[in-house]
């Protein structure tokens, strides 16, 4: 299923665990390096590279293939395209051989045939989003920097998961 | 499936600030607090490289402060905004952002007496040189463009004039120039007007006027659309790499939020402009009923302005409200809930009426600003545009009879009953120089 809602991409960051970012690389002054490190220090997502040109990010291990990062960890929850539009449909039957949930494709990567392949085989796809940017809207980020979130909402939000919270030197007090 | 899409007046009252996360407070906390503590010291380096959100210290970014920038991208459609201690350092900062020594900047003359001198004197010292083009022709505009230029500057109500700027043809113009269009929108706000809806790429706004709405705090703000091309090569300070930032090339790494990005880590960061956490709380409490207060605003400004045109000592008014105004047709395009509540007359007798007419008023205060629920008056050739030439002067629109009007909340009855005495008071004078005493 095609993505296009705010309340559809808060979903499926939700539902999520592991990301395969393919095309993601080493250099510090790259997009996809900017989105890999915000989601690995974020720790919301467990993220890993697939790149065959290096063998870690951040010691972080990359893998050379889908194929091989599914052999190892098993499908991931979104396979996350940072690569040129025309390779995407190429990506796009990868991801489907190795059972990812979700294909995510980052801003300028369009293909129609890619995002046809992917909904017809059942996974959910956004097209044209930054999954840092879509992280940082749902996690408070987005907001901090002075950017639209476009949320509006009078509850209070959920308490970040356990590996988020802050430490505490004391016991919790007993209720 | 669509997602709800809120209205302008919730968006007013809700956008930016979700109960407290922590606390569950309500209202929006004052984070009154110069510097935020790391996680780790990978955090620390992740924060300063730009590569993950949050604070670090006051002067780049506060929540509280980024609480009124989210709701101001709302309430103006873009795509986020950066506030500053004042409206001249946004409209600065917007600048800075996009042009450096040797470039060049075309504005619309009838501008802020303030801004005039910024573009005039300081930007020309800064290297960044500036033609103002008088009057509405948008040719003359277009024959001002450089190969050097870098942006077109324009306010939606020309400020002392009234005039309306034509945004939608100028930013078509600007675009095709690869230029964007910068948009002063205080005396309108984005209850009036959104110049983004219109074309408009980056609007500059002083908060102390409508948004604050209650003369409190000195306040300013810049919004973004994030849909210009800033990558194109025109603007090298976006597209080429940063000496700031390891070369970090801004347009490529942060796509629609380049202009963003490099206002607040580079520009904000190094001006040094920041608002007050204080002041942003404050401008959160004033945004809540900007609705409603520019509707009563603008139904003041109708009453009064119908008040005078019947007036003998009132020798014409500026207001594009009304129906003989040559800004009428555009006003109603762009302005159609009303054209704001400041706008300006002229008094018969000249100067010595006008100096008259302001020490006869007792509810109306005599200052300079404008946007305030209370209303104000002012004398623009004496106060705001003393600075200016004659030459400068004339080009900005201003004449010595010229009095200009923000007409605030109070009953429409006592602000026409004040405005009787005082008109009385201008016609005797008036009378006097008339018959050469």
């Amino acid at each position: 299923m095609i993505v296009e809602t705010v309340s559809g991409r808060r979903d499926l960051l939700a539902r999520s665990r592991t990301v395969a970012m393919v095309g993601a690389s080493p250099n510090p002054t790259r997009p996809s390096y900017f989105v890999f490190s915000y989601l690995r220090t974020k720790g919301l997502l467990d993220v890993a590279p697939i790149n065959p040109a290096t063998a870690a990010i951040d010691g972080v291990k990359s893998y050379p293939s889908l194929a091989a990062y599914a052999a190892e960890c098993g499908p991931p929850d979104i396979v996350d395209v940072f690569r040129k539009a025309a390779d995407a449909p190429d990506v796009t039957r990868q991801a489907i051989a190795v059972g990812a949930r979700a294909i995510w494709f980052q801003y300028g990567v369009i293909n129609d045939e890619a995002i046809r392949l992917a909904d017809d085989a059942g996974l959910d796809v956004v097209v044209d989003r930054c999954l840092k940017v879509e992280s940082a809207r749902f996690d408070g980020g987005l907001a901090l920097a002075g950017l639209s979130s476009g949320l509006i909402s009078s509850k209070r939000a959920s308490p970040p998961r356990a590996a988020e919270r802050p430490r505490s030197v004391e016991p919790p007090p007993q209720p | 499936m669509q997602d709800h899409v809120f209205g302008f007046r919730t968006r007013a009252l809700h956008a930016g600030t979700p109960p407290d996360p922590t606390t569950g407070a309500r209202a929006m906390p004052i984070y009154l607090t110069s510097s935020f503590v790391f996680d780790s010291t990978e955090h620390a380096a992740e924060l300063f490289a730009l590569r993950t959100y949050g604070n670090i210290y006051s002067r780049i970014g506060n929540p509280t402060v980024a609480a009124f920038e989210e709701r101001m991208a709302s309430l103006e459609g873009g795509l986020g905004s950066v506030a500053a201690a004042s409206g001249l350092a946004s409209q600065l900062s917007a600048i800075l952002c996009i042009a450096q020594a040797g470039d060049h900047v075309v504005a619309t003359a009838s501008l802020y007496g303030g801004t005039v001198t910024q573009f005039t004197v300081t930007l020309k010292r800064m290297g960044i040189a500036c033609t103002l083009v008088a009057g509405d022709d948008l040719d003359a505009l277009e024959e001002a463009i450089r190969p050097n230029t870098k942006l077109i500057y324009t306010e939606t109500i020309g400020n002392p004039l009234g005039n309306v700027a034509d945004l939608e043809p100028m930013a078509a113009l600007a675009h095709a120039h690869g230029l964007p269009l910068v948009v002063d929108n205080t005396f309108a706000s984005p209850a009036l007007c959104r110049p983004i809806e219109w074309g408009a790429d980056v609007v500059v706004q002083s908060a102390t006027k409508f948004v604050g709405g209650h003369g409190t705090v000195i306040a300013g703000v810049l919004v973004e659309s994030g849909t210009f091309p800033w990558g194109s090569g025109k603007h090298p300070l976006l597209s080429e790499p940063s000496p700031g930032y390891h070369d970090m090339n801004f347009a490529e790494t942060f796509g629609e939020y380049a202009f963003l990005m490099r206002a607040r880590t580079e520009v904000l960061r190094d001006v040094g402009a920041a608002l007050s956490p204080m002041n942003a709380f404050l401008l959160l409490q004033g945004l809540e009923t900007l609705p409603l207060r520019m509707k009563a605003h603008v139904e003041n400004a109708r009453a009064v302005a119908g008040f005078l045109r019947e007036r003998d000592e009132v020798a014409w008014i500026n207001y594009a409200e009304l129906a003989d105004s040559p800004y009428r047709t555009l006003a109603q395009k762009y302005l159609p809930d009303g054209a704001g509540s400041i706008f300006t007359f002229g008094l018969r007798g000249g100067r010595e009426a006008g100096r008259a007419f302001i020490e006869a008023l007792e509810l109306w205060s005599h200052l300079a600003n404008v946007g305030d629920a209370k209303s104000l008056v002012i004398h623009p050739a004496s106060t705001t545009h003393q600075q200016l030439s004659d030459a400068e002067l004339a080009t900005s629109g201003v004449s010595p009879d010229m009095v200009r009007l923000s007409v605030g909340l109070e009953d429409p009855a006592d602000l026409i009953w004040d405005l009787e005495n005082a008109l009385r008071a201008a016609a005797k004078v008036a009378d006097r120089v008339g018959a050469g005493a």
